[in-house]
């Protein structure tokens, strides 16, 4: 066997991990051996989602890789450790802990620095860049002890920078050099549209500022004094002034370097040494830097593809991009600026809608080849693959950018080509996606973790729906979104008729748009959906039939047979009182009784003809139903908060209690759960909750869309910084909206995961009311909770309905089919085996023990 | 052929099952809404081995009335008492009629 090829990766981050992962991936693989280092404390993360931390994400959130994974398959790691040498002829390495290692082939993935610009006084505490984990860190501490803050830069980066500020509760300012922010990305129209909506946020924007020092201040920490006599005070500045590759190695050891810095490589990605390659934000290409992930994953893909043989060959990278600033859409295509000899450009603008287009097509008029949109974003994703694939624009041009919907170019999926770059986050073409399709990823949610498109910023998420949608037409698989056989509706298209023309039984529904009896499928798919807009009472004549198996005996059906009971405990808040009466029911009935994983009690093993006895005592004691059995509001967790503990910000037993009693009895399309965490220690773990409220020291922040149970889900940070009346009427809109519009038993987090536009289309519907449907999902809330009523309460007053709760209808004997063993001082239920239950027919006694 | 009363017909819920003591058996008895029309099979639940379909949802299978188990869902014929989809499993039909507003089961 030929020895394997030893290759040193230099500097673990996005790309030098990435070049690894795609090298294990490899068929030939085996014939090499990977060493990698890494200055930083700890493997590769997402930088690009760095900024997630401050939404609550973590640094393990964060990883893309693990020791683990790097251990199975063979790679060799080293964290906190920096490559200090390189000796070219011995094909060596020396690191700053005096590691030396050999290399057939070295990788250098050092990536960049942020720039610092000479200022006299830059040195000082609180003056920190925005590049690693450790820099947050810092950023927080900073934050803490700060009122004001200042970010150097008004590129992309710093605005970033800046939005993490605000977040943080400091009080921001943004300084710029050139006339304009963003003035790499953006003309003049898109630059100062964006600088006025960021003004109305209420952060300052400085430009045409040179700082010329940082010197004590007398209100603030700091003061900056300008070059035009002005100064700005300020406790705490972040650099964000650009970011210079990180060549030093190849500097000291004589590799061909740019002159503005970069490490020099061919369309192969080796440096001047043919042993050495260099990829990611540390090589220069044609005298190009791409400060971006896409380009640097190219880098990875090409190097892998020399080693192993291959010919691909990086060709230089699209630098366009599309974000959300500070909550402000902003896009930049191509040449923006109109640089091209002879091109001409379109432009409107609409002050009210605070909206800027500029479209900069070919001398020809034929070709899209920039543009620049600030305020609706909407035509970044038709836009982009026409220039890229060099496709004439269907139409006139300004079609393109003018709001009329009428006649605008609606330039389908269908008519890109297989290697149009969905999305750029994670290098992923449409011919990937066409691929994963018809190896069977047949849903949104499926088709983003296997191929990971849209995982990164989002911004792509509607063109993977969209290309899914027609790849799957064209499979001639015709998404099939009938709920059963009985209607060929989705549950939503159900819900929208269902409301449009007020129906409001089953029968009315099935003879108007079904055919057939109905099923154990729609029918209680039906009854929820009716629950949710009327709300009566479940056990109704004409409403009984259509529930399922727990919610026709209002209690959870156990293996035997038997029911649990679980009466509601708001927040998880008991009096001692209500602890004795629920002590003595499960000793009266001798019911197994047990902490539940929600704050609550649960007895097992009630028996259909006790269900109504225990409820009346129960009821009587002031208990209502916890609704247990039902596809509805579960528990609104809470941690002891602002009452007890010493980090609370905010009372989170009240809201929690307040939250469970307003949204309690609501039928949704599943099960639904909230948490209330009292200080963003999280110890009512809200951010695995279908909605999760976290207290900060200025109100309350919303989480929407987690889940705990078989694929757990971290919930997506939706608002920041709420008061009590603002977070209730988001979470009416939120839950409402997810009533209306999911799938049945589809709980939030799949229903988010195949929502197309994901998180940012959740807020526009809620937080811009774009649909213009804010208040109609309020007042269907409303109407929920006005119309209240404990089922079981209402059950026990109704002699007809407690007729069925019993075993026999003829008798008063009771199921003998049930055995019980001992369990730790409790009963627990068991199921009889057939040869008991044989015997127990001839009449025989059965003495029951462990089987 | 004689046959014992079990309960009213006003006691059953249309599209809904009550379970009856008969002979020593428990038996599942339904009234189908659209037909009007009552079923009687067992009501032991042979997969799960419990007493409970009575207590399952009427479901409608391509024309053919069924009832589906509270526990696993198997569909249950109600005029013959086949399981669809365990037919190994499929339990015991009975033979039940409505006389003057009585559900009467008949005896063996
Ligand atoms: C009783 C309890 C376990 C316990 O003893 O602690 C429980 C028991 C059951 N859970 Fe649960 N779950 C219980 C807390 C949880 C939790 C923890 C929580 O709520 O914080 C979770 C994970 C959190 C989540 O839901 O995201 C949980 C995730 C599930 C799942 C998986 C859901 C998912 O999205 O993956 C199911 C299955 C389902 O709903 O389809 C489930 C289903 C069930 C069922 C209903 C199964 C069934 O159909 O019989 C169990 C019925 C219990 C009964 O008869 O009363 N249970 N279950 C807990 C009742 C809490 C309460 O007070 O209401
Ligand atoms: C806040 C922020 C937001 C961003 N947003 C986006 C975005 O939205 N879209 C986008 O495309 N890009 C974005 N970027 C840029 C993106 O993160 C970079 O393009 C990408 O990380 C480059 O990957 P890399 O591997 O080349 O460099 P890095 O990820 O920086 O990795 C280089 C690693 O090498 C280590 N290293 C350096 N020298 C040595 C040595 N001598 N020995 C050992 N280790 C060494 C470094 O410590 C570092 O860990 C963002 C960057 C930041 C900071
Ligand atoms: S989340 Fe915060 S406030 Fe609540 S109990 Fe934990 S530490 Fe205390
Ligand atoms: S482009 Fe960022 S996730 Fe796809």
């Amino acid at each position: 066997m030929a020895t394997k090829q030893k290759i040193i990766v230099v500097g673990n981050g996005m790309v030098g991990h990435k070049f690894i992962d795609n090298l294990i991936h490899h068929p030939d693989y085996e014939n090499f051996e990977v060493v990698t280092f890494s200055e930083e404390p700890r493997l590769a993360y997402d930088r690009v989602g760095l900024s997630y931390y401050f939404a609550g994400k973590t640094a393990d959130d964060l990883m893309l890789t693990s020791g683990d994974y790097y251990d199975e398959h063979g790679v060799r790691f080293i964290v906190k450790d920096k490559v200090i040498t390189i000796d070219k002829a011995a094909k060596t390495i020396t690191t700053a802990s005096g590691r030396v290692e050999s290399y057939d082939k070295l990788v250098l993935a050092t990536g960049s620095f942020p720039f610092v610009p000479p200022i006299p006084g830059k040195d000082q505490d609180h003056c920190l860049v925005y590049r690693t984990i450790e820099d947050l860190e810092a950023i927080t501490a900073s934050s803490k002890v700060s009122k004001t803050g200042v970010v150097v830069g008004g590129g992309l980066l710093g605005l970033e920078a800046a939005n993490a500020l605000t977040n943080l509760g400091v009080d921001t300012h943004v300084v710029e050099f050139a006339p304009r922010l963003m003035a790499v990305q953006l003309d003049e129209g898109g630059g100062t549209l964006l600088r006025n909506k960021i003004e109305n946020l209420g952060v300052g924007v400085h430009t045409e500022k040179n700082t010329k020092e940082i010197v004590a201040g007398e209100t603030s920490r700091y003061r900056m004094n300008f070059a035009d006599g002005s100064f700005l005070e300020t406790d705490m500045i972040l650099f964000s002034a650009g970011i210079r590759p990180q060549d030093e190695l190849a500097r000291q050891f004589d590799l061909e370097i740019g002159e503005r810095g970069g490490i020099v490589v061919n369309d192969s990605c080796q440096t001047s040494d043919e042993n050495i390659y260099a990829i990611g934000e540390c090589a220069l290409w044609q005298g190009r830097i791409f400060g971006l992930v896409a380009p640097g994953y190219t880098m990875a893909k090409v190097a892998v593809s020399h080693l192993t043989g291959g010919d691909e060959e990086f060709k230089g990278a699209d630098m366009s991009t599309k974000l959300k600033l500070l909550g402000i859409d902003v896009a930049s295509i191509g040449d923006c600026h109109g640089r091209t000899e002879g091109s001409l450009s379109y432009t409107y603008s609409d002050d009210k809608a605070e909206v800027y287009k500029r479209l900069v097509v070919s001398p020809d008029n034929k070709k899209i080849i920039g543009a620049v949109l600030v305020g609706d974003v909407e035509a970044y994703s038709t836009m982009l693959p026409m220039m890229l694939e060099g496709m004439d624009i269907p139409g006139s041009p300004e079609a393109m950018i003018l709001p009329t919907t009428e006649g605008a170019p609606a330039l389908g999926v269908d008519a890109l080509p297989d290697s149009a770059m969905i999305c750029s986050c994670h290098d992923v073409t449409k011919g990937d996606l066409v691929e994963a399709i018809q190896g069977g990823c047949h849903e949104l949610g499926d088709l983003k973790s296997c191929t990971k498109a849209g995982t990164g910023c989002g911004g792509c998420a509607a063109m993977v729906g969209q290309v899914l949608n027609n790849e799957l037409g064209k499979l001639g698989i015709e998404v099939n979104t009938d709920l059963c056989e009985h209607f060929e509706y989705s549950r939503k298209e159900l819900f929208d008729i269902v409301r449009s023309k007020d129906i409001n039984t089953f029968d009315e529904l099935i003879e108007s748009h079904g055919t057939g009896r109905g099923c154990e499928i729609c029918k209680p798919t039906i009854g929820s959906m009716l629950a949710t807009k009327n709300n009566e009472y479940v056990l109704t004549d004409d409403n009984i039939s259509l529930q399922d198996t727990n919610d026709i005996f209002l209690g959870n059906m156990q293996r035997d047979g038997t029911y649990s009971v679980v009466p509601r405990i708001a927040g998880g808040e008991i009096k001692p009182e209500q602890l004795i009466v629920l002590g003595e029911i499960g000793r009266d009935f001798n019911l197994y009784t047990k902490i539940t994983g929600g704050q609550r009690i649960d007895f097992f093993g009630a028996q259909l003809h006790e269900l109504p006895v225990i409820w009346e005592r129960l009821v009587n004691a002031g208990f209502e139903t916890g609704q247990a059995y039902g596809k509805s509001l579960r528990t609104v967790k809470s941690c002891v908060g602002s009452t007890w503990c010493r980090y609370g910000m905010l009372d989170s037993v009240s809201m929690a209690v307040n939250l469970e009693l307003r949204y309690k009895g609501l039928r949704s399309p599943h099960k639904f759960k909230m948490g209330v965490s009292g200080c963003t220690r999280e110890c009512a773990e809200a951010q695995g909750k279908d909605i999760g409220v976290i207290a900060t020291d200025k109100g309350w922040n919303l989480y929407v869309c987690g889940n705990g149970g078989m694929k757990p889900r971290h919930a997506d940070l939706f608002a920041s910084d709420l008061d009590d009346e603002t977070l209730i009427k988001y979470i009416d809109r939120v839950v409402m909206f997810y009533c209306h519009t999911a799938d049945r038993l589809q709980r939030t987090s799949v229903w988010m995961d195949n929502l197309e536009g994901g998180v940012e289309y959740l807020k526009e519907v809620v937080i811009d009311d774009k649909l213009n449907i804010g208040a109609s999902l309020e007042a269907d809330m409303q109407k929920v909770i006005d119309t209240y009523e404990c089922e079981w309460k209402a059950t026990i007053n109704n002699p007809e309905r407690l007729k069925r709760f019993a075993h026999f209808i003829n008798s008063d004997a009771t199921d003998d089919n049930l055995a019980y063993v001992e369990l730790r001082g409790q009963e627990k239920g068991r199921i009889m085996t057939d040869d008991e239950r044989e015997r127990a027919a001839k009449g025989e006694e059965i003495i029951v023990t462990e089987v | 052929m004689s046959w014992t009363t079990v309960c009213k017909f006003t006691d059953l819920v249309a599209d809904t099952g009550v379970c009856a003591l008969h002979e020593g058996q428990q038996v599942a008895i339904f009234l189908e809404k659209s037909e009007q029309k009552v079923y009687a099979i067992s009501n032991h639940d042979p997969i799960g081995k419990a007493n409970v379909l009575s207590r399952g949802l009427i479901a409608d299978v391509k024309g053919v009335f069924t009832v589906a188990s509270p526990l696993y869902k198997q569909h249950f014929v109600l005029a013959t008492g086949e399981c669809l989809e365990e037919p190994e499993h499929s339990v015991k039909a009975f033979e039940v009629r409505v006389q003057d507003g009585e559900v009467q089961l008949a005896n063996s």
